[in-house]
């Protein structure tokens, strides 16, 4: 879809996509670091002692945190990169769905184990 | 009829936070599928944008408090450790259920997963609330984005409903028990 499209509809404004799709690709990247994080985590005995951030929570605090803070440093840089550029949304899109159904496996304890 | 301290918070950690988040998304995906389907509908109102924009915004900070309650307030009493020699486990969920091969597994898959799979939620839906205030109603002209919203929606009810569904099993086979008792009703002899 391109911002032409965009003009032709009333009462829409025109506007670039790329704010959105910083948005879509950081929260891929942000829910897929929650899996890998959390494989780190269970699986590597450094990771498990440095991921306690909190101690009554364990070292799911730093497996969390991490994530969250990679989420929204990436978003910001890539907001500051595209936020106002038309940028190709069916790959951001794509890599955004792949990253998340991979976090959605990767956190099934059976699958996380495999590694 | 009385209740502990944990207890109520765990049940507005489940039933408050969690469930309200899970009703809120069947809404909001309805209202975002609706709203959005035809191409030949004319692009939302300015009212309704703004209703969708606090709907979203809403549903975010519901997530967040699930996972955040969740993690740093009834996760610390669900894995505390007993002292050694105890053989009451009533107060200690996570170490009840591993002491039985019947029950194991609801820590090792279910708190294994709900612990981590829940937090795809407020990531999912906080981007979905910030596209949409970013974009309105130009998601109408924006089909990728949009599906692209929308599945992570979908999926974050689908997190959801894990993170719930075993939230609820996890309580009922070993619930978080203590603090101080709350007396609700005094019950007299019937």
């Amino acid at each position: 879809m391109t911002a032409q499209n965009a003009s032709v509809t009333p009462g829409v404004r025109d506007f670039p996509n790329g704010g959105g799709a910083a948005a879509l690709l950081a929260a891929g990247i942000g829910s897929f670091m929650v899996a890998v994080f959390a494989i780190l985590g269970d699986q590597s005995a450094l990771f498990k002692k440095l991921f306690v951030f909190y101690k009554p929570t364990g070292p799911l605090s730093g497996v969390t945190t991490s994530a969250i803070v990679v989420w929204l440093v990436v978003w910001f840089f890539l907001h500051r990169r595209w936020s106002w550029q038309m940028v190709d949304m069916a790959r951001v899109r794509t890599a955004a769905l792949i990253l998340l159904f991979l976090a959605l496996l990767l956190t099934f304890p059976p699958l996380a184990d495999l590694f | 009829m009385e209740i502990t301290t944990r207890s109520l918070l765990t049940m507005i950690h489940g039933m408050g936070f969690g469930a309200l988040y899970l009703m809120a998304c069947s809404g909001a995906l309805v209202e975002l599928h609706r709203r959005y389907r035809s191409p030949l509908k004319p692009a939302i109102e300015i009212e309704d944008e703004r209703f969708l924009g606090l709907y979203l915004t809403i549903m975010a900070v519901l997530a967040w408090l699930t996972v955040l309650t969740g993690a740093y307030v009834i996760y610390p009493w669900y894995r505390a450790v007993p002292p050694a020699g105890t053989v009451d486990l009533a107060g200690y969920p996570q170490r009840l259920l591993m002491s039985s091969p019947s029950t194991i597994a609801w820590h090792s898959i279910g708190m294994e997963w709900k612990e981590h799979v829940a937090w795809l939620v407020p990531i999912s839906i906080t981007m979905a609330a910030a596209v949409f205030a970013r974009h309105g109603r130009n998601l109408k002209v924006q089909p990728e984005l949009r599906a692209a919203v929308l599945a992570f929606v979908w999926i974050s009810l689908f997190a959801a409903g894990i993170a719930g569904f075993f939230g609820a099993m996890l309580n009922k086979n070993a619930p978080v028990q203590g603090g101080a008792t709350i007396h609700i009703v005094q019950g007299g002899e019937k």
